[in-house]
Parts: structure tokens; sequence; C-alpha cells
């Protein structure tokens, strides 16, 4: 299978081709092409300016069925559901339950598309994209795009991240997609049920680039969207219109009033820390507690500890393989050499009953890992990797929010109403859930990491003669 | 596309050292007796049109033995003209006393330059230039180049005809209209203290031009990013582009010496082709085939000729070797017998690696000006066998040294 790119819709083949497996190749479009194809980004607003937003929230809520169900084109073959799972889950090392489930959001986030926006534009009209104005209440709003192209740079180790793009579209905005090196097929899957639902194909840029290739997407678009690490979050740091979304470090704190009763919680937490692989930002990395932190760190242990590798296509696998053997290696190396220096231990080492690192399956797996911390220096305490890992460190509730740094999502068990009014008020936190929720959950009205309604449009002040706008 | 007049042609004439008027007459005389007489003479006779011969590149009157000849007996001169007293320059005389052997004895053809190490390129920064001048060329005046986009203490090189002798032969190879005959020239690039400037100059001199030059400093570049203001860069960059519109503009150019970045910057303001450019020849980075065709298609518009080059200041110019239509892979063959590229295992550079898989380039200069065997050039590059128009190894899809991935499949293009 070789895998095009879309210069606005249209196929085009490159002279560089990079073989991903023995199945997948992608062409490879060099930075110079989507600088060319941004000089014609008019033409794709307009196509997508032609339209009713009222119809492309009708598109995109029948894209969720195609993107589903549907046999959609995946450069020279039809690629149906099944065959876009076992080829996702062949390159990214997801099991396929995982992909079934990263399927599920994206669909939920397409078919639910008005209540999405409806969240990130806090209920207006989507006339508001129509005609840049509506009715907030008494008031009449305007807002304007401070752009005519998105470049959004993805991963390859979430697949459901595509859902924050998803919204541009109806927003009247052309995207520029940079796909993840082993994740070709799901922004590809999107783009194509979109474009079958209706959307003009014009509005989609698909480039499987090179890093520089990437820099060029986000730097010349009018705004970028980008997800890495930390060196990511450095890099892109100097342009405004570049949103990143780094690590997550996502944390749960524990109330006073809530620690008690620690032992309901422990399903909570090891959902909070595996699911998805424990490969998300939205997953918890650190568990702040004011007491029993050593018996919370020991149950959940035995609990992350019967999470074993399994085979890829197994029903029951929750556990990704590491693309990049050398990755799970550097990893594995890490932790251990930040054991080594006091301070800190695996708890789940003495529950698993073997080394972190497993080759298995024919592919290279991390389990699960539990560190109990002395104190939040450590370096293990506060830091996030690419498999279910946390670390669980005890300390009084005051500190905790002093402690915590910018942190994307924080699952705050309490009901302690002057602490929920301090974290309320925080300006390290990015998603807060208030009570003993996972940090993974999602709810499609609230915005995940920015708002990219007021990324894309700027409120205008309007005043006047306005009875032509009704 | 590709040229659409006598060409390349003339290099074979170079080695017998005709002049330019000798070569049209001889065109006129070969097609006259038509083609089996040019085929004598390794011509390849493209087509005919409005009674005038298309030709371009013209296979080397070398065989491979002679051209493998060639270089043992350019190396046995070198060799000689560089460690003897009477022509050799103190830098290498005084590396011949301490290395305790003398090349000369040792060194009977280029095989045997495995007896010297790789060359460290520091002794260019470290050394005073003037310890490489060769005693027979004493009292010359002399340039002193210097590479690229270094920053801190830059390597130098002295020179003083080399250059000359690299472009003349670059010119002739590339024929009369490639690069239309008595057209200007613009270069935007660097200038400063390099090789390059000059060089340009030279080759539009020699092929009846006057050359324009539009100057940019890789050297404050790497600095802007270094600190990370990629937007004070990017203003530079606009900068130089601007100015070289305004020449574009007012000027009568039609050939255009650029790095192919700057050449892309250049069309997205103005199409090349209707401001009359006619030639492009550019280097200075790594070339994907996606890029050629990229800016043959589109930069280029498909209606400019394209000449992409592989060079430095310590090498000169390696030429890409003629491509059919929608071959977009590159293939550069240094200037035999001065300068050799071999493409050699990184584990042992002393071994060459097969046809077909990649290495790093190693790098060997010898002309009387400038000795430097077997330099680690920071790139790699899939080894190519020799070819019509040179008979002697290629180095193929030059990148930067261990920068690509080995999933790029070769024989797509």
């Amino acid at each position: 299978m070789e895998i095009p790119i879309l210069r606005l819709g249209e196929v085009y083949e490159s002279a560089d081709v990079v073989e991903l497996n023995e199945k997948v190749a992608t062409h490879t479009a060099n930075p110079g092409l989507i600088r060319r194809d941004l000089l014609r980004v008019a033409e794709a607003k307009a196509a997508l300016d032609a339209i009713p937003a009222e119809n492309l929230a009708d598109y995109c809520e029948a894209a969720a069925e195609l993107f589903m169900n549907a046999d959609l084109p995946c450069g020279d073959v039809l690629q149906g559901p099944d065959d876009y799972v076992e080829s996702l889950s062949a390159l990214t090392r997801l099991p396929h339950t995982l992909v079934r489930m990263n399927m599920g959001k994206i669909h939920a986030a397409m078919s639910q598309i008005r209540t999405v926006i409806g969240g990130l534009t806090r209920g207006m009209s989507l006339e508001i994209f129509d005609q840049g104005m509506t009715q907030v209440g008494d008031l009449a709003v305007n807002y304007y795009p401070v752009t005519s192209s998105l470049g959004v740079s993805l991963p390859s180790n979430a697949p459901a991240v595509n859902s924050l793009w998803l919204p541009a579209l109806v927003m009247k905005i052309p995207v520029l997609l940079k796909p993840g090196r082993e994740d070709p097929f799901t922004p590809l899957r999107i783009v194509q049920a979109m474009i079958q639902a209706g959307f003009p194909k014009e509005a989609f840029g698909y480039y499987p680039t090179t890093h520089e290739g990437g820099d060029t997407l986000l730097t010349s678009c009018g705004a970028g969207i980008a997800f890495g690490s930390d060196v990511t979050v450095r890099k892109y740091a100097p342009f405004p219109k570049i949103q990143v979304h780094g690590t997550g470090r996502s944390k749960v704190l524990i109330g006073e009033d809530y620690i008690d009763r620690w032992e309901e919680f422990i399903d909570v937490l090891v959902t909070s820390i595996s699911a998805n692989g424990g490969r998300s930002c939205i997953n918890t990395s650190a568990i702040l507690v004011p007491s029993h932190g050593e018996e919370i760190a020991e149950a959940l242990a035995a609990s992350l500890a019967e999470i074993r590798p399994l085979a890829r296509d197994d029903a029951d696998a929750l556990l990704c393989g590491f693309a990049n053997p050398a990755m799970a290696e550097g990893i594995d190396g890490m932790i251990e050499s930040l054991l080594k220096e006091g301070g800190a231990r695996d708890v789940t080492a003495a529950f698993r009953g073997g080394e972190r690192k497993v080759e298995a399956f024919d592919q290279t797996y991390l389990c699960p890992t539990l560190v109990s911390c002395e104190g939040r220096e450590h370096a293990l305490a506060n830091t996030e990797f690419m498999f279910p890992y946390a670390s669980v460190v005890e300390m009084p509730q005051e500190e905790m929010l002093g402690s915590i740094g910018e942190t994307l999502v924080v699952s705050a068990f309490t009901e302690d109403q002057s602490w929920i009014k301090e974290l309320m008020l925080s300006p390290d936190i990015e998603r807060l859930n208030i009570g003993a929720f996972p940090t993974n959950r999602v709810q499609w009205e609230q915005p995940h990491e920015g708002n990219l309604f007021e990324f894309l449009y700027h409120r205008r002040a309007i005043q006047g003669d306005l009875s032509g706008f009704s | 596309m590709w040229p659409s007049v006598a060409g390349v042609f003339s290099i074979g004439l170079s080695f017998c050292g005709r002049s330019e008027s000798t070569i049209t007459d001889f065109v006129a005389r070969g097609a006259f007796l038509g083609k089996s007489f040019l085929w004598e003479w390794g011509l390849r006779l493209v087509l005919m049109q409005s009674n005038f011969l298309i030709l371009y590149f013209m296979s080397s009157p070398l065989t491979v033995e002679e051209a493998k000849a060639q270089v043992d007996a350019q190396t046995r001169e070198m060799i000689s003209w560089h460690f003897s007293p009477e022509t050799g320059c103190p830098y290498w005389l005084d590396w011949a006393k301490r290395a305790g052997w003398d090349p000369r004895e040792k060194v009977q053809g280029f095989a045997d330059l495995l007896h010297f190490d790789n060359f460290d390129d520091e002794v260019l920064r470290k050394e005073d230039p003037a310890r490489f001048i060769p005693r027979a060329f004493e009292g010359r005046p002399y340039n002193v180049f210097e590479t690229g986009g270094t920053t801190g203490m830059p390597k130098q090189r002295i020179g003083w005809d080399d250059y000359k002798t690299d472009y003349t032969e670059f010119s002739e190879h590339y024929g009369p209209d490639f690069f239309p005959q008595g057209a200007n020239w613009l270069m935007v690039g660097p200038t400063g203290p390099r090789r390059l400037r000059m060089a340009i100059e030279h080759l539009a001199n020699i092929r009846g031009g006057a050359c324009y030059f539009i100057d940019l400093d890789p050297r404050w570049v790497k600095r802007l990013i270094g600190m990370g203001e990629m937007q004070m860069a990017k203003v530079y960059q606009e900068h130089v582009i601007d100015q070289a519109v305004t020449i574009l503009r007012h000027r009568d150019i039609q050939c255009l010496f650029t790095t192919p970045r700057l050449l892309e910057s250049l069309s997205l303001r103005m199409s090349l082709a209707d401001a009359g450019i006619r030639g492009v020849f550019a280097g200075g980075t790594t070339m994907t085939p996606q890029y050629v065709k990229f800016i043959q298609e589109e930069v280029l518009e498909g209606k400019i000729n394209y000449a992409p080059t592989y060079g430095n200041t310590l090498m000169g110019l390696a030429i890409s070797k003629k491509r059919e239509v929608g071959e977009y892979s590159l293939t550069y063959y240094a200037p035999q017998p001065r300068a050799i590229l071999r493409v050699v295992s990184p584990d042992d550079p002393r071994e060459v690696v097969g046809y077909g898989e990649y290495g790093r380039v190693e790098l060997t200069t010898m002309t009387k000006e400038f000795f430097m065997p077997r330099f680690l050039e920071r790139d790699e590059a899939i080894r190519r066998p020799e070819c019509e128009e040179f008979p002697w190894d290629g180095v193929g899809d030059v990148r930067p040294f261990q920068s690509g991935s080995k999933a790029v499949i070769e024989g797509v293009y």
C-alpha cells in the first residue's frame, strides 16, 4: 500500500517514498510543496465558505459513520475498518482493542460535533461561521477568522487526538495535516470520510513529511497545533500562533476528606494510569496523597502488575508494544538509573516477578510500573512515559497545589469546598475533574487543551446599525 | 527539461586542448559528415531540428581503465610535486619528516594513498594558510578561501587557478546553450571569503556575460537559528530575496546560481521562466529525488534548464550526470583526476561500500595548489557506478552523514 500526499485534495505522488513496513510506504512531501500549496489556500477557504456551517456539521456527523464503517480510499487501495485496525496496530503496536477504543472516541467527536463546537463557542449558533455575527442573549457578537489555514503536526501514539482538529472544518478553516510517522492512517481515513460525506476536498492538505516539513507546515500556516514533549514545547515557544500540546503530567490529588476511603478508588486509579496503554497525556502519571501512601502504592502495584503483555489481536490486550524497541530500552534504562539514586522504589517489581522490559509476541513491551517516591523533588515523581507509569507521593494537602507545576489534567478526589475553590483558580491546571474521576475522562462539551474556536477566531467589537443581520 | 542545442560535447575536446571556436567548427563538420561520425566520437545525437544538431552530454573519451590510469598518473605526479623540497609546501614536507616515510617511494598509484590516514580538517583551521604554499608558487599572489557556514575559526584553503580550471570544465560540460552564451548571471548565496563567489563570476565571464551578486551570510543565519531567532532568520532571508527580485526585474539576467531553498523562495515571488531565466545552477544542500522533481516541475515550471551540483571549497565541483525523463535521483561525479570521491564504509573507511549501498563520502584532492588525502566529508551517499559521461564511480543522493533512514526505497524514480 502506497499512501500518497493530498495537495488541497489532489493526490500527489512524491519521488521520495519511505517504507514503513513490508506492506506500507508513504510518499514524502518536501517542505516546498507545502509552502507552494499555501499560496492557493484561499481557494480552499472559499470552498468551505460556500457551504453553510449547518451543512458542514451534517457532513461531519455523516462522516462519523463512514469513518467507523465504510471502505475508504487509502492510497492505492480501499481500506475497510478491520483493515484500518490491523494496519494501524501493526505500525503503532497498539492492540486492536485500543485502536477500536480510539476509533470510538473519534466517532464520538465527529458525531457530536455540534456539542463539541457548542462547548467551544459557549453555545453560539453555527451561523457565526457563515456571517461572523450572531446573538448571545440580547447582545450582537462578531467573530472573525484570524487565519485561513490550520496546520497540525500529529503524533503517532494517540489516534484519538485527531478529534482535536475536526471542528476547524465546520468552522470553515482548511486544515493541513502532517501525520505521525507510524500513524498515516487515522488522519487520512478521517479526511476521506469527510470528503465522501460532502466536505470540499480542497479543504484538506495531507502531507507525510520530514521534521523540517512539519516545521514548515506549522510556521507557514496562520495557526498551528503540535503534539510532543517538553522539547517540542520549547521549540515552538517563540511562535505565538503555534499551540503545543506537550507533556501532560496529569495527576490525581486525593484530599484529606477522601483519603480514608482510598481502597474504593483503586480501580479508578488503575484505569487512569493504564487506559489507552498509558500512552496519553491525560493518563495519570502522579498521585499525591496526604497519607496512606505506601498502602495505596502496594495496592495499585498489585493491580497494575496483573496487566500483562498480550498479542496485538488478543481481545483482552491492554499494553502496547513499542514500534521502536530502542525507545523502550531507553525508558527502562532511565527509570533504573533514577531508581539507583535512592528516594524512590519500584513497587511493581515485587508483583510482576520479572523485568520491566519484556520481549513477547514479536515485540517489546514495558510492563506497568508504580514508583513510590519519598518527595516531590525526585525526578521520577513528576514525569511521564509512554506506558502505564505513575508515582505515588505522600504530602500534606495544603502543599499539593503549590507543587504540581504545569499539569494538563487534575482529578481532585475531594468535596472540600475551600480547596476546590483554590483548585479552580490555579493557573497550573488545564483541565480539572472534581470527584473520583479518572484523568482520562472526556466530556465533549469541554475544551481539551486550549480552545480551538478562540485560537482560530477573534471577537471584534461591533456597534451601530445591525438591522441587516437577523 | 534538457538543453536544446549542443551541450557537453565540448568536454572531450577540452582534454585535447581545443578552443570554443574549434568546437563550433567541429559541430558543423560533424553534422555534415553525419550521425555515424558523431557516434565514433562518443557524441549522443538526440534529434535534428531545422538542420541544426541538437546534442547534449557526450560520453567521456576515456574507458574505465584509462580513467583509472589517469588517476594513478595524477597521484604519482602530485605526490612527487607536494613531497619534493623543490616544489612542495612546508606543511606537507614537515609532515613527511614527522611521519618517517617518504610518500614518493610508497605511493605509486591512487590505491597507495591508503598509507595516509584520513585528513584531519582541523589542520585547515589551525595552520597558517601560508604553510600550504608550494615552493614552486612562492611569490605568486594567492587567494585565501574559507568554507561555508561554520562559526568560530573557519577552515581556510589557499588557491590560484584551481577554481578557474574547475568552472571552465563545468562550463564546457554544459555547452553553449544550457546556460545561454553571452547571458548575464545572478548569484544569490554566500559570497564573502568563498571560492564560489569568484568561481561563478569566472563562469559568467568565460561564457561572455557579467555576474551580479546578492550576498547571504550563512554564519549569521546559523547564529540567528542558534539564538532561537527564527523570525529574524526569516526576515533576513526575505531581505536577500527582495534584493534578488529587484535585480531580476531591472537587469537582463538569464542565468542563476543559488541554493535550492533560495531558488524556491524566489519562485514564490515571481515566475522565473517569465523573468527570462534560461538556466539555473544550484548546489549547497541535500537534494532528494522529490526535491529535484519539485524544483524542475514547479519552481522552474519545466521551462528552465537545471544543473544540480555537489561541491565545496576543498573539492571543487562534482557535476551531476544526465537523467532520463522522470528520473530525479542525482548522481555526482568528481572532477577526476583533480579530485576523487569514494563512498566508504563508516566502520572501516579504508573500504569502499558495494554499489547501491550508502556509505560515507571520502574526498581526495590532488592539484598542484592543494593536496588533501582521504578527507571524510560530513555527508553520506549511495555508491553508483560509472556512466556514459564519467567513467568512474559517482556518489548518489548525497545527504548529511547518518541523517537518513535506510527505509528510503531505491529504484522508484
